[in-house]
Formats: structure tokens, C-alpha cells, sequence
């Protein structure tokens, strides 16, 4: 009897690790999750846009067919990327997405008060190394910290009739997302990090 | 079965209406997370908009693409909403008005500013979205730019339009 017992309670415990792990797992071991799907239709560190959702078009699930989309793939691993989206008539929005399609951020065209929308996205070991006069500098400038080196940034753009796709899609086509050019700058901010060591403390 | 379903985790329910507030935020809970990999889905940020679903109509009736089903009534504020009808795996329903959903901005609207969506396979006056005739079906009301989301917790904070099924062949 008690042998019965203990083999249903062991059942039950080895049941319930491995459903927890599978799930937990899962978003890291996923083949076919979003940015998987996008890595071949997408350029690193570009924009591309995404065809619209349509009966045949099955790049991802539960696409808005009344929004233009287009993504920029990124990675911040040789250096932070400036992101410069142009308002389009009727709504802009741009959301952010880790490796793990773990959604970080959001803003939209009227949250950002702006004709264009203009973010600087880098990491936060990247953050912590900008020189501090560009921090102050950097008043007007949305400085995002990605959790992740590589991820997603999905641009839209909404269509309020199908007739308008074409020109939300126009709007998207001229925004622009590339790793930051300023390298020789970079370089420069490298080279006297070791010389003033409480640059950092004073910042944190 | 849970990560293709989903679960009752963090849901916003209102009449036929299902949300899940937080799967655009970084606290998304692991069940939806895993939903979302698994599907190759990109949930909504909360900076953007929040996104209900409806499987049934307001007596729990499933939707049936061959019956004919009216959305009405009010909306929560937002800048703007979009309604897509989609089959069971979130793909489009062909149709030859290519007409997949409704914006808010496009919709016919009554003289009091009300509107009505009939849903059905054959062409229906007004507001019509093709079902092409499929069995089971689900319906996606997405609001963009809206202070729905995470505090929402009633009807009266996020009224949504009703469904019914008016009747089926």
C-alpha cells in the first residue's frame, strides 16, 4: 500500500518538474518563435519590411492586417544602434523585443511628441560607457537599454483603410535603424576609460 | 496543451472579451511566454496598444462561420481599433472583398455614432466581414494608444462591444 503510494506521489512530483521545466524552457528552445521566423526575410541592423498579413501569408500568427510593419533585426554587439522613424499620418508606434520576443519597451507617435520618432538603443554595459558631457547633451534623446545584445524592433504604421496601406508603408519605408557611425568617437570614449575611474562611480 | 490554449493566468475578462495586459510588458507570466515562442507570435507592448480576444459570443456560444454574428455597441478609448476576424492557427480567412477586419476609422456609423459589424459568409449590408464560411473562428479587437492595459480590472473601466449570434442556417 504504501509502496502504491509513494510510486503515485513520485509520479505526480516527476509530472510537475517536468511540466515546469518545459515551460520555462521553452521560450529559449522555441525554433519556430518570432525572431527565428524573421531571420531569414530580415537584414541585421536594417530595415526591412514585413509583407502584409494576407490568407497566404503565414510568417506569424494574428498579424493586424491594418498596420504596415517593418522590423529592424539588431545587434548591439559592435555598438549601440540609432533608431529614426518618421511620423506617418494616421499612427506610428515602435516596440522593442528581446532575443525572447520579451516585449521591454513601447512608444508611439504621440508619446514621443515628435515628427520624428529618435531613439538610441544600446546595451547597458554600452550606457554606462558614454562619456558623461554626452549624457547631458543627450537631454532630447531617448537613450533605451536592451536587455538583450540581439532582438527585435517592429515598426508600424497604421492604415485606417485598406486603400491607405500603400502610403503607411511609404512612411515606414524611410525610417532608418544602423549601428551608430561615430565609431572614431567610441574609440576615443575607450581609450581614457581606464585614465578617470570615477567617471562610473560618480554616474551610479 | 497549455502553451498552444493558453491559461487563466493574469486574463482581463469582459463579456465575451479575453486580454492578458501584461504579455506586452516585461512581467508577462512564463505560460504566456512560452504560448508566444511556441506560436512565433510578437504580443503587443504595452506602450502601443492591448489586444482581446473572442472565441464564443455573449452566451458562450462558440463563433460559428456559417451563422450570423453581430459585433455592437461601445468601445474603451483609444486613438483608434482595429477588429480581424482569424481561424483556429491565427492565419487571415481568404475572401474576395479581401476584407479581413475593420478599423475604427473606416467603419459605417449609425446617426448616434454607434456601429454594427455583421459577421457572416454571405454579403450582408453596412459593416460586413466575410466569415468564408468556417467552422470555428476567433475575433481580435485590438486598441491602440489607450489607458486600458495592466490596471484595467472592469466593465466600466473598458466597456466592449457585445456579440450575438442572430441566427444560424
Amino acid at each position: 500500500m504504501i509502496r502504491i503510494l509513494f510510486t503515485i506521489i513520485a509520479g505526480v512530483l516527476l509530472g510537475g518538474v517536468v511540466h515546469l521545466v518545459s515551460v520555462l524552457a521553452l521560450p529559449r528552445i522555441a525554433t519556430q518563435d518570432a525572431y527565428s521566423r524573421l531571420t531569414p526575410i530580415t537584414k541585421l541592423n536594417a530595415v526591412t519590411q514585413i509583407p502584409p498579413a494576407d490568407p497566404g501569408n503565414t510568417l506569424m500568427p494574428y498579424l493586424d492586417p491594418a498596420l504596415a510593419v517593418a522590423v529592424c533585426r539588431y545587434d548591439l554587439s559592435t555598438g549601440p544602434i540609432k533608431l529614426s522613424v518618421p511620423v506617418s499620418q494616421a499612427y506610428t508606434s515602435v516596440s522593442f523585443y528581446t532575443r525572447n520576443e520579451l516585449a521591454y519597451y513601447a512608444i508611439n507617435d504621440r508619446s514621443a511628441g515628435k515628427k520624428v520618432i529618435e531613439l538610441d538603443l544600446m546595451t547597458e554595459a554600452q550606457h554606462n560607457a558614454l562619456p558623461e558631457d554626452e549624457d547631458i547633451t543627450a537631454a532630447d534623446r531617448l537613450i533605451i537599454d536592451s536587455p538583450s545584445t540581439t532582438g527585435l524592433i517592429v515598426l508600424k504604421a497604421l492604415a485606417p483603410e485598406p486603400g491607405l496601406m500603400a502610403q503607411a508603408q511609404t512612411s515606414l519605408a524611410n525610417s532608418s535603424c544602423q549601428v551608430q557611425v561615430e565609431q572614431p568617437t567610441a574609440k576615443q570614449a575607450e581609450v581614457p576609460l581606464p585614465a578617470p575611474p570615477p567617471a562610473p562611480r560618480g554616474r551610479r | 496543451m497549455t502553451t498552444t490554449r493558453g491559461t487563466e493566468l493574469g486574463t482581463l475578462t469582459i463579456g465575451a472579451w479575453t486580454a492578458r495586459p501584461r504579455i506586452g510588458t516585461t512581467d508577462i507570466d512564463p505560460y504566456s511566454r512560452a504560448t508566444i515562442t511556441r506560436n512565433g507570435e510578437l504580443p503587443i507592448g504595452t506602450g502601443d496598444g492591448i489586444a482581446f480576444t473572442a472565441r464564443a459570443d455573449d452566451k458562450k456560444k462558440p463563433l460559428d462561420g456559417r451563422c450570423d454574428v453581430v459585433v455592437s455597441g461601445v468601445t474603451p478609448a483609444a486613438r483608434f481599433w482595429t477588429l480581424t476576424l482569424y481561424d483556429n492557427k491565427g492565419r487571415l480567412v481568404a475572401n474576395s472583398l479581401q476584407r479581413y477586419g475593420f478599423t475604427s476609422e473606416e467603419i459605417v456609423r449609425g446617426a448616434d455614432g454607434g456601429f454594427e459589424i455583421h459577421i457572416a459568409s454571405r454579403a450582408r449590408a453596412g459593416n460586413w466581414l466575410p466569415t468564408g464560411g468556417i467552422e470555428r473562428y476567433s475575433l481580435m479587437f485590438r486598441l491602440y494608444d489607450t489607458p486600458v492595459g495592466v490596471a484595467t480590472r472592469t466593465k466600466r473601466d473598458a466597456p466592449m462591444p457585445q456579440i450575438a449570434t442572430v441566427g444560424c442556417p
